[in-house]
């Protein structure tokens, strides 16, 4: 694991001490940093490891746990699809089938022009919406061919 | 006084647009020179209403829908804002008179839809606080007595009986109580921890603090899923709220009780919904699921005695609270008391949130109350249930909505979640993805749970592929026994309900490749 350079050290700090009073105060941590990130970069761990007083060994093993705690840098745009159930049960197979032509990527892929990273969610609490998406945090549903063309343009543009 | 104008900040209603709804009616508001107020409400839960936006008037609020922003123009050119005196074919009426609406019992969502969902004035002249007040004039004990003789039973899935939780965390011993609400709601076709999060936040606090109140604890976390920021943003507002108010502080109403609230974020793992994986989550590890004993009553967060609950469960309280256990305990069937937030979803034509009591059929609810498929097409299965609940056939629809009844039928209730299929389904493939979806989330503590599900995957793959099928079909039921009797949670020991209600309701999707294209 390399170390973290200086800067990242320094915009993570006030992450740390922001939470390191707190209970329980490693997910908030990482939370933190995925927030201003967009991923949780490895090398971070051995900085809160340090600073919680827990072994990077333990760090290592939160952060590889957890769906969200991604290693790697996402594309302009993150698209995650519901794959679960309400969603296939309104065609939803088809439009994630659809939309990784549009987009030119497979789940858990960043295009190669760097302008989106799609990825399987299953269940946005949007189950009576179905088939439903979050692009960039902000919730769509009932997608269909239509909305799949307009997502595509717009990770696009 | 100026007209109010209500347009949801649920979720559900903005993933369908509610937002350029609201941008298009302040335009049209300022471009026509109409002062109004706009509130950002929750959703009354008719999703295929939705956006629905309501208006304040003198006979009361009146509701339009489906809203598109191209349809707000000629909203106002009916006379939106002084009641929709030239009727607009988006005009539905009265939203209280709507049979959706009208069929239902609203306790624990009496609010939702109704109010501003971060006005504690709006709260309290609804009914809001009422609970809390009588629970500060009681004993521990009697708050605790008057829980469990409500009958409240959890809504989280297992469906365990809340006083006696709080009873075992009331006669705990321990320098600090916690209380605990799980709000992971990871469960597909699930969402009313969502909308009531969304819709009612101050219902959930209230909560949250007549549990502090009865067992002792004067910290608490709500534990919500990452997949729900705009929950997280309406919590985080409400608790502000709250604060300010001295609802939560130090001296809680200035009753001496002290009560903290915080919201934390899950980082998506399915499995931190099961209630320890939870707690261990919370402290800052891997979502393990803990064997019980102890149990988290006993040692919880940080090794101390905790309350967890499911949101919907502790937002039922305060009408317990309020009304008295004998009025919340009337409603329901057998060992099933009060109400049950039923979520219609998938493909249903009428898809959104119905409470209800106890008791109504599986038929009644999808059919009935649902309206049959979205698609037109005849209902062919229902997950009830969640990824872990079983697919049942329109032969047991007459089966009521009640703990020990969908047992009985070996199902189960779950968080009350619907997902409705039409003919089109392949249940060879829904039977796939309950074992892909066990792989994918299982927290790798147990065997049968880990290698089973993966194993599963393969096996049902194979049987698609019509290699030795009557062979394939013998080693997965022999899979699902060994995950049933082997694993530590539900994750693992549930996944053979979808897999074998599947198998046993739906044969004719399970026979070799051949043939089943032969009958299609
Ligand atoms: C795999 C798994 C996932 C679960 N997910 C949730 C969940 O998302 N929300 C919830 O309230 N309970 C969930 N539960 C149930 C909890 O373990 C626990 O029973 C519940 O939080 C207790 O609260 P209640 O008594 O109010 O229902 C889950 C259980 C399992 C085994
Ligand atoms: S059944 Fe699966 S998820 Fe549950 S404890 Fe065992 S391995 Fe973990
Ligand atoms: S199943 Fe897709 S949003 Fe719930």
């Amino acid at each position: 694991m390399q170390p973290a350079s200086t800067d990242l050290i320094t915009s993570i700090m006030p992450i740390i001490d922001r939470w390191k009073q707190e209970e329980g105060p490693l997910l908030p941590i990482l939370n933190g940093i995925l927030r201003e990130f967009g991923y949780v970069p490895r090398e971070v761990i051995p900085t809160i490891a340090d600073a919680l007083n827990l072994s990077r060994a333990d760090v290592y093993g939160v952060v590889s746990f957890y769906h969200d705690y991604r290693a790697e840098p996402t594309g302009r745009h993150v698209l995650k699809l519901c794959r679960a159930e309400a969603c296939q049960s309104m065609g939803g197979d088809a439009v994630a089938e659809r939309l990784q032509q549009l987009l030119g990527v497979r789940f858990g892929e960043t295009s190669i022009d760097g302008s989106v990273t799609l990825e399987p969610v299953y269940c946005l609490g949007l189950c009576a919406c179905a088939p439903s998406a979050m692009l960039d945090g902000e919730v769509i549903g009932r997608l269909d061919e239509a909305k799949a063309a307009e997502i595509a343009a717009e990770v696009r543009s | 006084m100026a007209v109010k104008i209500y347009i949801p900040r649920d979720s559900g209603a903005i993933a369908l647009g509610a937002n350029q709804v609201a941008r298009a009616i302040e335009c049209e508001l300022e471009v026509r020179g109409i002062e109004a107020t706009i509130v950002r409400n929750g959703s009354r839960g008719l999703y295929w209403l939705e956006p629905m936006v309501e208006v304040e008037t003198e006979n009361g609020r009146v509701a339009y829908g489906p809203v598109k922003p191209s349809d707000v123009s000629s909203l106002f050119d009916h006379n939106l804002t002084s009641g929709g005196s030239s009727p607009h074919p988006l005009l539905l009426g009265r939203p209280e008179d709507l049979p959706f609406l009208a069929r239902q019992t609203r306790l624990t969502f009496a609010r939702c839809g109704i109010t501003n969902p971060v006005s504690l004035e709006d709260y309290e002249a609804h009914g809001g606080l009422r609970g809390l007040r009588n629970a500060l004039a009681l004993t521990p004990e009697q708050i605790v007595e008057q829980v469990t003789e409500s009958g409240l039973r959890g809504r989280g899935g297992a469906g365990f009986p809340t006083g006696i939780k709080w009873k075992t965390v009331l006669d705990a011993r321990g320098p600090q109580k916690y209380i605990i609400c799980n709000a992971d709601e990871g469960d597909s076709g699930t969402f009313a921890d969502r909308m009531i999060m969304e819709g009612d936040p101050f219902v959930l606090i209230e909560g949250m603090i007549i549990a502090a109140i009865a067992v002792g604890a004067t910290r608490g976390y709500i534990y919500l899923r990452s997949e729900y920021p705009y929950a997280e943003t309406v919590l985080n507002q409400a608790i502000e709220v709250a604060r300010n108010a001295g609802v939560l502080g130090p001296s809680v109403l200035g009753s001496g009780h002290a009560f903290e609230l915080q919201v934390r974020m899950g980082a998506g793992a399915y499995v931190c919904g099961e209630e320890t994986a939870l707690l261990d989550s919370l402290e800052g590890k891997r979502g393990m699921v803990r064997a019980k004993p102890p149990l988290p009553a006993h040692e919880g967060f940080l090794g101390r005695p905790t309350v967890i609950n499911n949101v919907i469960s502790l937002a039922s309280v305060p009408i317990i609270m309020d009304r008295g256990a004998t009025f919340y305990k009337d409603f329901g069937m057998g060992r099933s008391r009060g109400t049950i937030p039923i979520q219609i979803a998938g493909n249903v034509k009428h898809g959104g949130l119905f409470e209800a009591a106890f008791g109504l059929t599986l038929g009644e609810i999808v059919e009935d109350i649902g309206g049959g498929t979205a698609t037109g097409r005849p209902v062919r299965a229902v997950q009830v249930g969640g990824p872990l609940g079983a697919y049942f056939p329109p032969s047991l629809f007459d089966t009521p909505f009640d703990y020990e009844a969908f047992a009985a039928k070996d199902g189960l209730i779950g968080h009350a979640g619907i997902v409705v299929f039409d003919d089109s389904v392949d249940m060879l493939k829904q039977a796939r993805f309950a074992m892909e979806f066990c792989a994918v989330e299982s927290c790798g503590k147990c065997t049968p749970c880990r290698i089973g599900s993966t194993r599963g995957v393969e096996v049902l793959d194979r049987l698609a592929d019509g290699v030795e099928p009557e062979r394939q079909l013998e080693i997965v039921t022999d899979l699902c026994n060994t995950m049933k009797f082997g694993s530590l949670c539900a994750l693992g020991g549930f996944t053979p309900y979808p897999v074998m209600s599947a198998i046993t309701h739906f044969p004719e999707d399970f026979r070799p490749a051949p043939l089943r294209q032969a009958a299609e």
